[in-house]
C-alpha cells in the first residue's frame, strides 16, 4: 500500500481521476473547483495527457464530447453556474452515449449565487439536468478518501456503461485536506477496445458516427428505451450507500456529501444523550438506494426519518418516495452557503422531531 | 475655504473591493466622472459582468444589471433596445470578454449596438486566482500554465481592438493604458469620446484598458505598473483602431 | 479529539499553521480534517481555518464549540471568543490585539507572536511562535514530532526549516 498523504479535496479528486486513466480534461475558472483544472494543467501532461483551458463551459463540455467521442478517457469539472452552462452538452453526451466524468463542486444559487458549499443542484444532478429523458450516474463522496475511491473507477463505470458519470460534491469538499491513500496509476493502454469509439481509423461501412439526432421517432423511442435499461441494470449493480448506528435507531438521519459527515457527529452527540439515532448515507444519488430506505422504513423500532441538506429540500423527495410513507420524514436544511453545525441538527431533533 | 476636488457623483460610497494596487478603482472612476461629465445621471445602465468586477453594480451611482459569464453585450443590447434614450454600458474583464464572452462582443460589435463597452485587461483571471487568461502574454505565468504561457500549448494571446476593429459596425475602438498619470488623462479622454459616440448614434463602441493585477502577477503594485509599461504595452500597442 | 479554530487576516499565516497541525496529525497517524474558509478577496481580508483532530475517524469537519482558539488578530478574538468550549483554551496574539479575553471560564494565553518572530529573526514566523505556545500548553503532539513537520514540510526549501524550527521553540519555552 502506498503512503498516506495530506491532499485538498480538489488535488485528490485530479489526481485519482489520473490515476483511473484521464487523459483529457477542459475546464473554464470558477470557485471553488479551481484547484482541479489547475493540477490538471501541469499534471496531464507528465502522463501524456491533454489539458484544455476553454474560452467557456459551453465550450469545455463540447470538447469532452469530441474527446470521449474520439475514445479518451475525458473530464470536466465546474461549479453550479458552470454546470448550468454544461447541461446541453451533457444532455448531447447521454444521447451520443459517450462516457465522461464531470465534477460539481456545488455553490449557492439560483443565478451567481454565491461560492459558498451549497446542494442544491441535486434535482439537475439526479434528474438528468439538460432537455430530453436521460439520467446520469451520480455519485456524493463525503470524505476526501472516498473521492479518491470514486474518481478512480468513475471512468471504468462510465465506460462500462457509456454514460456521464457526474461527482457532486460542495465547496467544503473541495477545500477540506485530509489523509489518502492514492491507488496506483491504471495502464491507459490496457483498458478495453472501445468498439464504437470515431477514432479516426475507420472507413466506409465500418465508419463510427458520434450522434444523439434520431429524426425517426420509432428510432428516438428504442434510444429511450435502451438507456432506461441500462439505467435499471445499474440500479441493480451500482446502488451504494452507508448505514451508521441503524440497528436500534429511533431516528434515522439522511444526509449525502458533508452533510452525512455533521449528521454523523450528531448522532454521536445524540447517542450521548440517550437518544437511539442513526444513520443512513447515500453514496450513490442517481441510482438513490431505495431499497435500502425501504428496508430501514419497515424496521418497527424507527420512528422518523430526518433528512438534512444544504438546499431547501432536494433528496428528501426522493426519500419520501423511497420509504412509501412507511415512517414520516422531517427536513432540516441551511442554504445560501451556510451550513449547519452537529449541533444545530441535534437541537432540531430535540424541539422539532422529539416534540 | 473653496473646495478644489470632490468625488465625482456617479460613484456610490461603498468602498472598493479590489486588492491594493488594482487599477479597477480608477477605471471605475473615469467611467462615473464621465457619465457625469456627459450627462448620464437618471438615464443610464451599467452591466457588471462576472470576474473581480463582478460587484461594479455596488459602485456605479446609476441602474446596473448583472449579466452572467462573458454575456454582458447580449444584456445590454437588450437594455439598449429597451429603451434607446439610455446610455448604456458594460463593464468586463478579459476572461469575460475575450474568453467565454468572445461570441457576444463580437456579435454586439458588429450588430453596431450602440453601447460602449469598458475592457479591462490585466492578462490574469483575478477573482478566481490567477490562472490563465485569453490576452496573458506569452511567457507570462499563470496558475494554469505554470511555467509561463506557451503558444505550442496554450495558444496565442488575442488582440481585442486590432479583431474588433475589421468589423463594420464599431464607431470607436480604442486601447489605453491606466499605468501613469498622462495615460490615465487619455484613457479619460477616449472613455468619453466612446460614449459620445454611443450618444450620437454612431455604433458599437469599445475602450481597453491595460491594467495590473499585482496580486496574481505576484508583483508589487508598481512593479507591475513597470509591466503594464514594458511587456504589455509592446504587445498592446494604445491608441484608436477605428473611429467613424 | 480536539477542535481548533484559528483565525486573522490574511497573510498571517493562518492557514498554514492549521496545515502544521494537520501534517503532524498525519504523521502521528491520527485522523484529521483542515478546513479553510474561503472568498473572494485574495488579499486583506479575514480568513480562518477548523482543525479537528480523532484518534480514529473525523466525522464533521464543522466546529461549532472550539476547544481551541487561536486569535491572531482583534476581529478574530470577537468573532469566536463566545464560541469556545468551557474550560477551553484562547491564544491571543497579543502583539496585534490590545483587548483581553473576557470569559472567565477559559484559559486565556498572551503571546505576543510579532516581536517574538521579529527577535528569532524573521517576523512572518508569528504563526509558528503561536503553534509553539500552543503545543506546550496544549500537548497535542510533542515538540519533537513538530519540529520534525517543520522539516518534513519545508522540504523544498531547506533554507527556511532552522528559523521556523527556532520559533517554535520561542514559542513552546515561553
Amino acid at each position: 500500500m502506498s503512503e498516506k498523504k495530506l491532499m485538498k479535496g480538489n488535488e485528490a479528486i485530479a489526481e485519482a481521476a489520473i490515476r483511473g486513466g484521464c487523459r483529457f480534461f477542459a475546464g473554464y475558472p470558477i470557485t471553488p473547483q479551481n484547484e482541479i483544472p489547475e493540477y490538471m494543467s501541469w499534471r496531464l501532461f507528465e502522463v501524456g495527457g491533454q489539458f484544455v483551458q476553454s474560452e467557456s463551459e459551453v465550450a469545455a463540455i463540447n470538447m469532452v464530447y469530441g474527446a470521449a467521442g474520439a475514445g479518451a478517457r475525458a473530464m470536466t469539472s465546474s461549479s453550479s453556474p458552470g454546470i448550468s452552462l454544461k447541461q446541453e452538452g451533457i444532455s448531447y453526451i447521454a444521447g451520443a452515449e459517450l462516457p465522461c466524468v464531470i465534477i460539481n463542486m456545488v455553490r449557492g444559487g439560483p443565478g451567481l449565487g454565491g461560492i459558498q458549499p451549497a446542494q442544491s443542484d441535486y434535482f439537475q444532478a439526479t434528474k438528468g439536468g439538460g432537455h430530453g429523458d436521460y439520467h446520469m450516474l451520480v455519485y456524493g463522496p463525503s470524505s476526501v478518501q472516498e473521492c479518491v475511491d470514486i474518481l478512480y473507477n468513475a471512468f471504468d463505470k462510465a465506460d462500462e456503461y457509456r454514460i456521464p458519470v457526474m461527482i457532486l460534491g460542495d465547496g467544503m469538499l473541495g477545500q477540506i485536506m485530509e489523509a489518502v491513500t492514492l491507488p496506483e496509476m491504471k495502464d491507459v493502454s490496457k483498458l478495453p477496445e472501445k468498439k464504437w469509439a470515431a477514432t479516426g481509423k475507420n472507413t466506409g461501412e465500418n465508419r463510427r458516427i458520434i450522434n444523439s439526432l434520431y429524426i425517426e421517432p420509432d428510432e428516438l423511442e428504442s434510444l429511450n428505451r435502451k438507456l432506461f435499461d441500462r439505467y435499471a441494470l445499474i440500479a441493480e449493480r451500482e446502488t451504494k450507500y452507508e448505514e451508521y448506528l441503524c440497528d436500534d435507531a429511533e431516528i434515522v438521519l439522511t444526509a449525502y456529501g458533508t452533510v452525512a459527515r455533521i449528521a454523523k457527529s450528531a448522532v454521536n452527540i445524540l447517542r450521548e444523550n440517550g437518544i437511539k439515532a442513526g444513520l443512513l448515507r447515500p453514496i450513490t444519488l442517481y441510482p438513490f438506494p431505495s431499497k435500502a430506505f425501504l428496508e430501514v422504513a419497515n424496521r418497527p423500532s424507527v420512528r422518523r426519518f430526518v433528512c438534512s441538506e444544504l438546499s431547501m429540500g432536494q433528496m428528501i423527495e426522493d426519500v419520501k418516495l423511497a420509504v412509501e410513507g412507511k415512517k414520516p420524514v422531517d427536513f432540516y436544511g441551511r442554504t445560501g452557503g451556510n451550513v449547519m453545525t452537529p449541533e444545530d441538527i441535534v437541537e432540531f431533533v430535540r424541539t422539532e422531531v422529539l416534540k | 475655504m473653496a473646495k478644489v476636488f470632490e468625488k465625482t457623483k456617479m460613484l456610490t460610497d461603498a468602498p472598493f473591493h479590489y486588492c491594493p494596487g488594482c487599477t479597477h478603482g480608477i477605471a471605475h472612476r473615469l467611467v462615473a466622472e464621465v457619465l457625469e461629465e456627459i450627462g448620464a445621471e437618471g438615464h443610464c445602465i451599467g452591466i457588471a459582468s462576472v470576474g473581480c468586477s463582478v460587484f461594479a453594480y455596488n459602485y456605479f451611482n446609476c441602474d446596473m444589471l448583472q449579466a452572467s459569464h462573458g454575456r454582458a453585450p447580449a444584456v445590454a443590447t437588450g437594455a439598449k433596445r429597451a429603451d434607446p434614450s439610455n446610455i448604456v454600458f458594460a463593464y468586463q474583464g478579459d476572461g469575460d470578454l475575450a474568453s467565454i464572452g468572445m461570441a457576444e462582443i463580437v456579435h454586439a460589435a458588429t450588430r453596431g449596438e450602440k453601447i460602449t463597452v469598458i475592457f479591462i485587461n490585466n492578462a490574469i483571471y483575478g477573482m478566481t486566482g490567477g490562472q490563465m487568461a485569453p490576452t496573458t502574454l506569452e511567457g507570462q505565468k499563470a496558475t494554469t500554465c505554470i511555467y509561463g504561457r506557451n503558444p505550442e500549448i496554450n495558444g496565442n494571446p488575442v488582440k481585442m481592438c486590432e479583431l474588433l476593429a475589421t468589423l463594420t459596425g464599431p464607431s470607436f475602438i480604442a486601447r489605453e493604458s491606466l499605468a501613469d498619470v498622462k495615460y490615465i488623462v487619455a484613457a479619460k479622454k477616449a472613455i468619453k469620446k466612446a460614449f459620445e459616440h454611443q450618444m450620437k448614434g454612431d455604433g458599437f463602441t469599445m475602450v481597453e484598458l491595460l491594467s495590473s493585477c499585482p496580486t496574481n502577477w505576484h508583483m508589487t503594485p508598481e512593479q507591475a505598473l513597470e509591466y503594464v509599461r514594458g511587456d504589455m504595452e509592446k504587445l498592446y500597442p494604445l491608441g484608436v483602431f477605428k473611429e467613424v | 479529539m480536539e477542535k481548533i479554530v484559528i483565525a486573522g487576516f490574511g497573510g498571517q499565516g493562518v492557514l498554514s499553521l492549521g496545515q502544521f497541525i494537520a501534517y503532524a496529525a498525519l504523521y502521528e497517524d491520527k485522523a484529521v480534517t483542515w478546513l479553510p474558509s474561503y472568498g473572494p478577496e485574495m488579499r486583506g481580508g479575514t480568513a480562518n481555518c477548523s482543525v479537528v483532530v480523532d484518534d480514529e475517524e473525523v466525522a464533521s469537519p464543522i466546529i461549532a464549540v472550539p476547544d481551541t482558539l487561536i486569535a491572531m488578530n482583534t476581529p478574530s478574538l470577537l468573532k469566536f471568543e463566545d464560541k469556545v468550549k468551557s474550560g477551553g483554551l484562547i491564544i491571543v496574539n497579543s502583539s496585534l490585539v490590545d483587548e483581553k479575553v473576557k470569559r472567565t471560564d477559559v484559559t486565556a494565553i498572551y503571546v505576543p507572536a510579532n516581536e517574538l518572530a521579529h527577535e528569532a529573526g524573521n517576523v512572518r514566523t508569528a504563526n509558528i511562535v503561536v503553534l509553539g505556545a500552543y503545543m506546550k500548553y496544549s500537548k497535542l503532539f510533542p515538540r519533537e514530532v513538530m519540529l520534525n513537520t517543520i522539516e518534513k514540510v519545508f522540504h523544498a526549501k531547506p533554507k527556511v526549516i532552522p528559523a521556523n524550527q527556532k520559533a517554535f521553540d520561542i514559542g513552546y519555552n515561553l
